[in-house]
């Protein structure tokens, strides 16, 4: 515990004084299974977007660009609600494998 | 100092004269017996558009104490009062109000805690909310009711302190009954009190915080140590804010009061209203050429260990009177004394005794059998007297 | 405002604007943060600001482990049944401070609260009644889940018949719950002066108008969003979304608003599916499919949401220009 702070260092009230500190903590390191999105099949219809509970679709003017793998915990609701299956969802262990 | 009114009033309209000269921004509560005069003498202060707080007529304690818990978050200040079984009803928000530190000032009416129902006074409710978190005072009558308020709210604010407190009146008798009452003008009560700086605040959008996250073992703890530490800067801070108070109302304030002390060898502790009964009683003792003397605590929580060790030490004998039972162990005013007693170099016999339990009623006579014990030598030692009980 | 999404993506094309941020540690697949999204992107397109109260429960604790915070709106959680009570103080700071000009804003603060089944049907439920019949201007959201999940998945007065919780489990002798969910719209709507509706993530659209009728809505609003935890429902990390359509198809959530007293349904399925397909896609309720008796409590179900059914048309019709305010 040789980095957390001590009492007299943080906010009074157990308050977060600060908003989105939860970013600093990655839970892609979850994922079991990988979305792959398929750029030619996607319609940008928004849907994968909108469900992602973990806001890891990225998109950029109204398309979709891509996924954020920092956060994705691969729970497959944006393929499922894909309504032109232009995301699969990949074992994690397919791109250990390749990486190694 | 300015002239000021004195009017006759219960303890109960003091209190709502002093919320009403507060002006907070937010109240929200809920009647209960004996506390339900306040509520009602501020509603009308409302509905007569003598003050322009916010009322929120919540349908519970639970939610009053939520509400008054919100509004503070929101940056605004906010009272409620409670007796009893509402104080219960609250217990949980009680701590959560004190550890988001929000200075929230709440009179409590005490009355016997539930069961068997009882409406009348004495201190099992506020003895329940001991380790709470809060700043409790006790006063003897209504003046020191409305003094206190007042002072409350601004320790309470105090940026070192940023605490809740609790001022304690007993039930009816002081609640209810009339008594000379001086009140500060209202401009001058709204200087003293000035404006709540909060430190966090929902509203402030551009700056979003997290009130009440999960705290799990690796923080938790140094939260309650912050905790414990805002209670000590009470000692520091508090004796600014009376000494403040005095300039505008010429009343003097300290953690406790010393009644004729100084060559006193029997001293009786004790809080509330019966501390006026015990100085009559003290003065009759005096005229027999009986060394006796009272220590009356305005403060509870924290703990004014260091006054009372200077009040107590070298006496020949402590009596402690309690309003409130701590069943299966010491009575709660008995067990603090008889603690801040252990570094004395000499130890005076202390007594413990029990009275007025759900309103039983604490005689002159009651007193004076307590101090003959002690003059006699015949306390108990570590034993638990009683006083007014059918034995 | 007629929900655009492709707007929305542009608008909230950095997600933490959004309010509710990644890095929570809700369950993959957890339909709470869905609910939480969609409400908080409407209010903001509505030009509003919001202040989000949370009761105790999964998005509580999995949003906001000290030090880490998945909000980017302030946020206040004070206890479990008590959500509804520290809303209507913030939002009665927000008017006393205002109306002493000690607040200085132009834009509109919204104050949405957010509880679990457990802290609204069950512990919360006198604090939300209260707070509705004072008349705060605030939006209640209830994501249920049927259940005490967060504990680990005991009996609530939400959870349906049938369905296997630890606490009403179904054994080798009882079924499992015997009792129907509490009505908590209706429990709700009869405070009269308020908007009170269904929705359901798998029926984003519906959802997120309600959200904005809700917000525009003077007083109190409360949406019960069927919320499904994927976890003990027994279900796959990415059913959430389909199986709440299914729920709206079989009948068993129907989507419906009463506004002041007004009933109007906002979904009316052409053709409708069985109670059972619905209960076959979950594990909770394979204990319960598995007994010599499930065809009783299977067709209680059935005869149940039909006659709800039929009851809301006629509430409908029987209600239509006749508010109770």
């Amino acid at each position: 515990m040789a980095d957390l702070k001590k009492w007299h260092e943080l906010p009074i009230g157990g308050v977060i004084d600060k908003p989105a500190t939860a970013l600093a903590y990655k839970t892609g390191s979850w994922r079991v299974m990988r979305p792959i999105w398929h750029e030619d099949k996607c319609t940008s219809c928004m849907m994968c977007w909108l469900h992602c509970p973990d806001n890891s679709i990225v998109v950029k003017g109204g398309k979709m660009t891509g996924i954020d793998y920092e956060y994705c915990k691969g729970c497959g609701v944006c393929a499922s609600v894909c309504p032109v299956k232009a995301i699969d969802m990949e074992p994690e262990t397919k791109f250990l494998e390749e990486a190694e | 100092m300015v002239e000021t009114k004195k009017l006759a009033l219960t303890g109960a309209e003091a209190v709502a004269n002093a919320m009403r000269q507060i002006a907070p921004d937010v109240v929200a509560a809920y009647p209960i017996t004996p506390q339900t005069p306040i509520v009602e003498y501020f509603s009308k202060f409302v509905a007569d558009g003598l003050v322009d707080t916010e009322l929120i007529p919540v349908e519970s304690e639970h939610s009053a104490m939520s509400a008054v818990v919100g509004a503070a978050a929101a940056g605004a200040r906010a009272m409620t009062a409670t007796s009893a079984n509402g104080l219960a009803l609250m217990h949980e928000i009680v701590y959560i109000a004190a550890s988001l530190r929000l200075p929230i000032v709440m009179p409590v009416v005490n009355r016997a805690l539930s069961g068997p129902i009882n409406i009348h006074c004495d201190h099992s409710d506020t003895m329940a909310e001991r380790d709470s978190g809060w700043v409790q005072f006790f006063v003897e009558n209504a003046q020191e009711a409305y003094d206190l308020t007042l002072i409350g709210l601004k320790l309470a604010e105090h940026p070192d302190v940023q605490l809740p407190v609790m001022v304690n009146q007993d039930g009816f008798i002081i609640s209810h009954g009339v008594e000379p009452v001086e009140l500060l003008p209202d401009d001058m009560v709204r200087s003293f009190v000035g404006e709540r700086e909060p430190v966090y605040s929902l509203l402030d959008v551009e700056n979003p915080v997290t009130f009440g996250p999960l705290d799990l073992y690796d923080y938790y703890f140094e939260h309650k140590r912050q905790q414990i530490a805002a209670m000590e800067k009470v000692f520091e801070v508090f004796p600014k804010v009376v000494e403040e108070f005095e300039k505008i109302s010429g009343r003097r304030y300290a953690c406790v009061e010393a009644y004729r002390l100084d060559d006193a060898e029997h001293v009786m502790v004790a809080l509330g209203s019966t501390c006026g009964t015990i100085k009559d009683v003290v003065d009759e003792l005096r005229e027999e050429g009986k060394k006796v003397g009272l220590l009356k605590l305005w403060m509870f929580r924290p703990f004014p260990k260091e006054q009372v060790q200077r009040y107590l030490y070298g006496r020949k004998s402590v009596v402690v009177l309690d309003r409130s039972a701590s069943f299966g162990a010491e009575a709660p005013l008995y067990a603090e004394i008889k603690s801040a007693l252990y570094e004395s170099p000499t130890k005076p016999l202390i007594g413990s005794y029990i009275y007025g339990l759900g309103g039983r009623e604490i005689l002159p006579r009651h007193i004076r059998q307590a101090f003959e014990a002690a003059i006699n030598g015949d306390l108990l030692a570590d034993g638990q007297g009683y006083l007014g009980l059918r034995e | 405002m007629a929900v655009n999404l492709k707007q929305l993506a542009v608008e909230f094309e950095d997600p933490n604007k959004i309010g509710i941020t990644s890095g929570h540690r809700l369950c993959p697949g957890c339909a709470a943060p869905m609910t939480a999204k969609m409400a908080l992107m409407v209010a903001k397109h509505l030009g509003y600001d919001v202040v989000v109260g949370l009761a105790t429960g999964c998005l509580e604790v999995s949003t906001t482990i000290f030090p880490y915070s998945a909000w980017s709106v302030p946020y206040i959680h004070n206890a479990f049944e008590n959500v509804a009570a520290t809303i209507s103080g913030v939002e009665t700071a927000y008017r006393a401070l205002k109306k002493r000009g000690k607040l200085k804003r132009e834009k509109p603060i919204k104050f949405i609260a957010f509880g679990g089944d457990g802290g609204t049907y069950d512990i919360g439920l006198q604090a939300l009644s209260g707070a509705v019949e004072r008349g705060h201007d605030f939006l209640y959201i209830l994501y249920d889940n049927e259940g005490y999940m967060n504990t680990g998945n005991q009996r609530s007065g939400s959870t349906p018949p049938g369905s296997y919780t630890t606490t009403a489990p179904v054994g080798k002798k009882l079924p499992g719950k015997p009792q129907l969910k509490k009505n908590i719209v209706e429990i709700v709507a009869a405070h009269e002066n308020v908007y009170a509706a269904t929705a359901t993530v798998g029926e984003p659209i519906d959802y997120m108008n309600k959200v904005e009728k809700a917000l525009n809505f003077e007083g109190p609003s409360f949406i019960a969003v069927l919320s499904p935890c994927v976890r003990f429902w027994r279900i796959p990390n990415d059913a959430a979304v389909s199986i709440t359509k299914l729920a709206v198809q079989s009948k068993y959530w129907p989507l419906y608003e009463v506004e002041k007293g007004v009933y109007r349904i906002t979904k009316k399925p052409r053709s409708f599916k069985p109670i059972r397909d619905f209960l076959e896609q979950q594990g909770r309720f394979r204990a319960l499919l598995s007994r010599p008796d499930a065809d009783k409590v299977i067709s209680m179900l059935q005869d149940y949401v039909d006659k709800r059914w039929e009851r809301l048309l006629a509430l409908e019709e029987a209600t239509k220009d006749k508010p109770a305010r």
